[in-house]
């Protein structure tokens, strides 16, 4: 499907996410407007404070989104009883946006006030204004013309960056670009990055004409005009403020997900399992990036999310890693009960690890069971491997140790391109993902991990315990999952979605039918 | 607000000093008295505007005091003592985001007359300036050329009527023929406002011509104070170095 295909048959989403989009750009201009420029205006008054606070600005715009998203998230900042900071959305998406669009337009509120020629603001004085009268009737018309270059240029930025805010499910088109990035569909990509940028373009042609008017023929801040329209932004940012920041008077189960196809898929298993057993009202806070979804949990932003075994063990928790899989469970189990006051429920039954893959006919050929069992043919064969599997601690050098192998060659490709090459025969050997969806697919056969060098990665649902307090049928509901779900069924559902682009939801609901007339018999 | 005294304005013992210790006023005494024109004349960098921004307290003497209508500078509300004094500066500085018209509204707006009572008074200093208001007062100062600035830097200085002004350079960018045209006619405006000026030029011709006294800066002190003729029979080489610029130029018409 082609781009313009995919437009116009999802127009009424694509208008959506553009009005997500444009909805977190101004609202987080909008506040870092009525910061940055009664900001810019006092460092003008006080030019001792401009060095740490510009600095401070400038120190904002480099800190990665991810981190500084994941910063902001287990804050808890309230204003007259309204949290305006913390927890997944578009509150902690407009914080960090807004912190992102500060430094340009107090940079600019400062150097345009500064710039006014000093023989004006002599006038001023010498004619007998105060302080006041000389910046509004004055300093603030002339510098006008560069405040609003500053804004320009903090709302292009926004446009680009706001793409970043589906990570903690905060909406607008980035949707796209991250379903497109994880289904590695160029035509979902485009249909996220082109809407935006045309709203980059149209911002900032639209911002470029204001500030081409003020620059020119400067006129005078009508004071009745000034009044009536910073009364109206003030008015338009706290409505927007309660509908954002009021939300969920009744308390639902919040159920996430990480940002790959396969979490979506096992988000929407737990949610539909907890609509159909408990009746409780769901919401879904999916496509978390990075390690968002365990903080959002901890943060009590969202109730439950599958976690895999290894990645709480090391990425979370920082413990080495531990092959045996049982040993894993318990110490998770109790280290989050200590930490995190988070409970592991039982495992669903699969194992996302590194799988070893060869082509099917070689397995059958040469007899390959296990990775054992390619020791002998390695000096002649040639490797794939991902950037991931080659560069982390339980990955490729431990790999090659246990087993004694050693390879007549050794590629470092994208892992996606890993099973292509495999099929294709160009490489004999590669280490995938257990429950890729190609797997199958393209007939490969995964290889027993025979000695254990891998890590258990069990996909077991975690949730907060005073959630379990609260709602006790969640825990129950869910653990009737409890070794539902085969390596074999996940690559399968992971590629209807993947390969045969069906909706993580359908993939879902079809799987839990199935299991429910395979109990009911 | 008036009171006895004859005095408008006095310096004593006045000075400015830089905090790295250049001083540029020195020990500066002198009285102006009511509906006076003193003169401020000396070469450039002399001190002549820092003397100005001690009156209407744009600084403050580090050194002695500036007496304003009897009061210390330094004890005057400077927004009120500002709207006292019309203020005429060297640069001009007209607001470029203003008409001409609103440029000169500027010190009546902010003391809040009525609107209709601003535009009238507006035309009339127009008029008074020698710009016709039907041509000028909707007009941006860029509109304008830097002799018509200067006069509507006059008018707007004017406005509110304040008793004491000070001019510097007002008329530093006209042609001769107008400069002297507007000079006579400033002459006869003092004489029919009677306000209190304190007056800056270099052009010993313009400081004759206007004033009822004249004070010779020279590296920030006063050299001579006196009324035109002490000028003329001073043996002081600054003094006898600017008479000769009168001197010489009409020496040069004269010769074949
Ligand atoms: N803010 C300042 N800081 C340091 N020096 C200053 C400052 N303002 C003026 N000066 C110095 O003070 C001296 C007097 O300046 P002033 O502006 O009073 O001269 P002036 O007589 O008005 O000269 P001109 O005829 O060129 O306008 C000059 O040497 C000038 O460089
Ligand atoms: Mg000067």
């Amino acid at each position: 499907m082609n781009l313009w295909q995919f437009l116009s048959a999802h127009r009424a989403e694509v208008a959506q996410l553009t009005l997500e989009h444009l909805f977190l750009v101004a609202v987080s201009t909008g506040i870092a407007v009525l910061i940055g420029v009664p900001l810019g205006i006092a460092l003008t008054r006080r030019p001792a404070l401009s060095r740490p606070i510009l600095g401070f600005a400038n120190i904002m715009q480099t800190v990665p989104s991810l981190a500084l998203f994941g910063f902001l998230i287990p804050l808890n900042i309230y204003l007259f009883h309204v949290r305006i900071i913390g927890g997944i959305g578009a509150r902690t998406a407009i914080a960090a946006l807004a912190l992102y669009s500060l430094l340009p337009i107090i940079r600019n509120t400062f150097t345009g006030i500064n710039g006014v020629d000093p023989a004006i603001r002599e006038a001023g004085r010498g004619l007998g204004m105060t302080d006041r009268q000389l910046l509004l009737q004055v300093e603030v018309p002339l510098a006008l013309g560069v405040i609003v270059a500053g804004i320009r240029v903090a709302t292009v930025i926004a446009v680009g960056t706001a793409t970043i805010a589906a990570a903690i499910d905060a909406g607008g088109l980035g949707r796209y670009i991250f379903r497109g990035l994880r289904m590695n569909d160029n035509t979902l990509i485009l249909a996220g990055a082109v809407p935006a940028a045309l709203l980059a373009l149209a911002a900032d042609f639209l911002l470029g004409a204001v500030e081409h008017s003020f620059g020119r023929g400067a006129r005078r801040l009508n004071r009745r005009h000034a009044y009536v329209v910073l009364s109206a932004v003030v008015a338009a940012a706290a409505v927007i403020a309660v509908f954002t920041f009021h939300s969920g008077a009744a308390r639902r189960i919040a159920v996430g997900s990480k940002d790959f196809t396969e979490q979506v898929i096992l988000g929407e298993i737990v949610a539909q399992t907890i609509e159909a057993r408990t009746g409780l009202p769901v919401e879904r806070r999916f496509d978390l990036g990075g390690n968002l979804a365990h903080d959002a949990l901890v943060a009590g932003e969202i109730d439950t999310y599958v976690e895999y075994t290894g990645t709480a063990l090391t990425a979370i928790l920082k413990l080495p890693p531990l092959s045996d899989a049982h040993e894993v469970f318990r110490r998770v189990k109790s280290e989050y009960a200590a930490r995190f006051h988070v409970a592991w429920l039982e495992p669903f039954g699969f194992n996302n690890t590194f799988a070893i893959l060869v082509r099917g006919d070689d397995a059958k050929k040469l007899g390959l069971k296990t990775i054992s069992d390619v020791a002998k043919y390695a000096p002649k064969w040639r490797a794939g491997f991902g950037q991931d599997f080659v560069s982390r601690p339980d990955g490729y050098e431990g790999f090659v140790r246990a087993y004694g192998l050693k390879f007549a060659a050794v590629r470092e490709m994208d892992l996606s391109l890993t099973y292509r090459a495999l099929a294709d025969g160009q490489v004999d050997v590669i280490a995938g993902n257990s429950t890729d969806g190609l797997i199958a697919r393209l007939g490969l056969v995964q290889l027993e991990d025979d000695r254990r060098y891998f890590p258990p990665y069990d996909a077991v649902p975690v949730i907060r315990e005073d959630t379990l307090r609260r709602a006790p049928e969640v825990g129950t509901a869910l653990n009737a999952l409890a070794g539902a779900i085969s390596v074999d069924e996940m690559r399968r559902m992971n590629f209807a979605v993947d390969g045969d682009k069906r909706a993580p939801r359908d993939v879902a609901e079809e799987f839990l039918r199935r299991k429910k007339t395979a109990a009911g018999g | 607000m008036m009171n006895g005294s004859s005095i408008a304005i006095a310096f004593e013992g006045a000075g400015l000093r830089l905090p790295d210790g250049r001083a540029l006023l020195t020990e500066l005494d002198l009285s102006i008295a009511r509906g006076e024109t003193l003169v401020l004349l000396g070469r450039s960098g002399s001190g002549k505007t820092t003397t100005l921004k001690l009156i209407n307290r744009l600084l403050d003497p580090t050194e002695g005091r500036v007496l304003v209508e009897d009061k210390a500078t330094t004890e005057w509300d400077p927004i009120r003592l500002r709207r006292r004094i019309g203020y005429v500066i060297q640069e001009v500085g007209l607001f470029p985001h203003f008409t001409i018209e609103e440029n000169v509204a500027v010190v009546p707006r902010l003391e809040g007359w009525d609107p209709d009572r601003i535009q009238k008074r507006v035309r009339e200093l127009l008029d008074l300036v020698g710009l016709d208001p039907a041509r000028f007062a909707g007009r941006y100062p860029r509109e304008l050329s830097g002799g018509q600035r200067q006069r509507v830097g006059v008018a707007r200085a004017l406005a509110a009527d304040p008793p004491i002004m000070l001019l510097d350079e007002p008329f530093g960018a006209l042609d001769p023929i107008t400069r002297r045209e507007i000079q006579e006619e400033f002459r006869s405006l003092q004489r029919r406002l009677g306000k209190t000026m304190v007056f800056v030029t270099h052009d010993v011709g313009e400081a004759f011509l206007l004033a009822s006294r004249i004070a010779l800066l020279k590296d920030g002190r006063v050299v001579l104070l006196g009324r035109p003729a002490d000028f003329l029979a001073s043996r002081d080489p600054e003094v006898v170095a600017f008479v000769s610029c009168l001197r010489g130029a009409a020496e040069v018409a004269a010769a074949p």
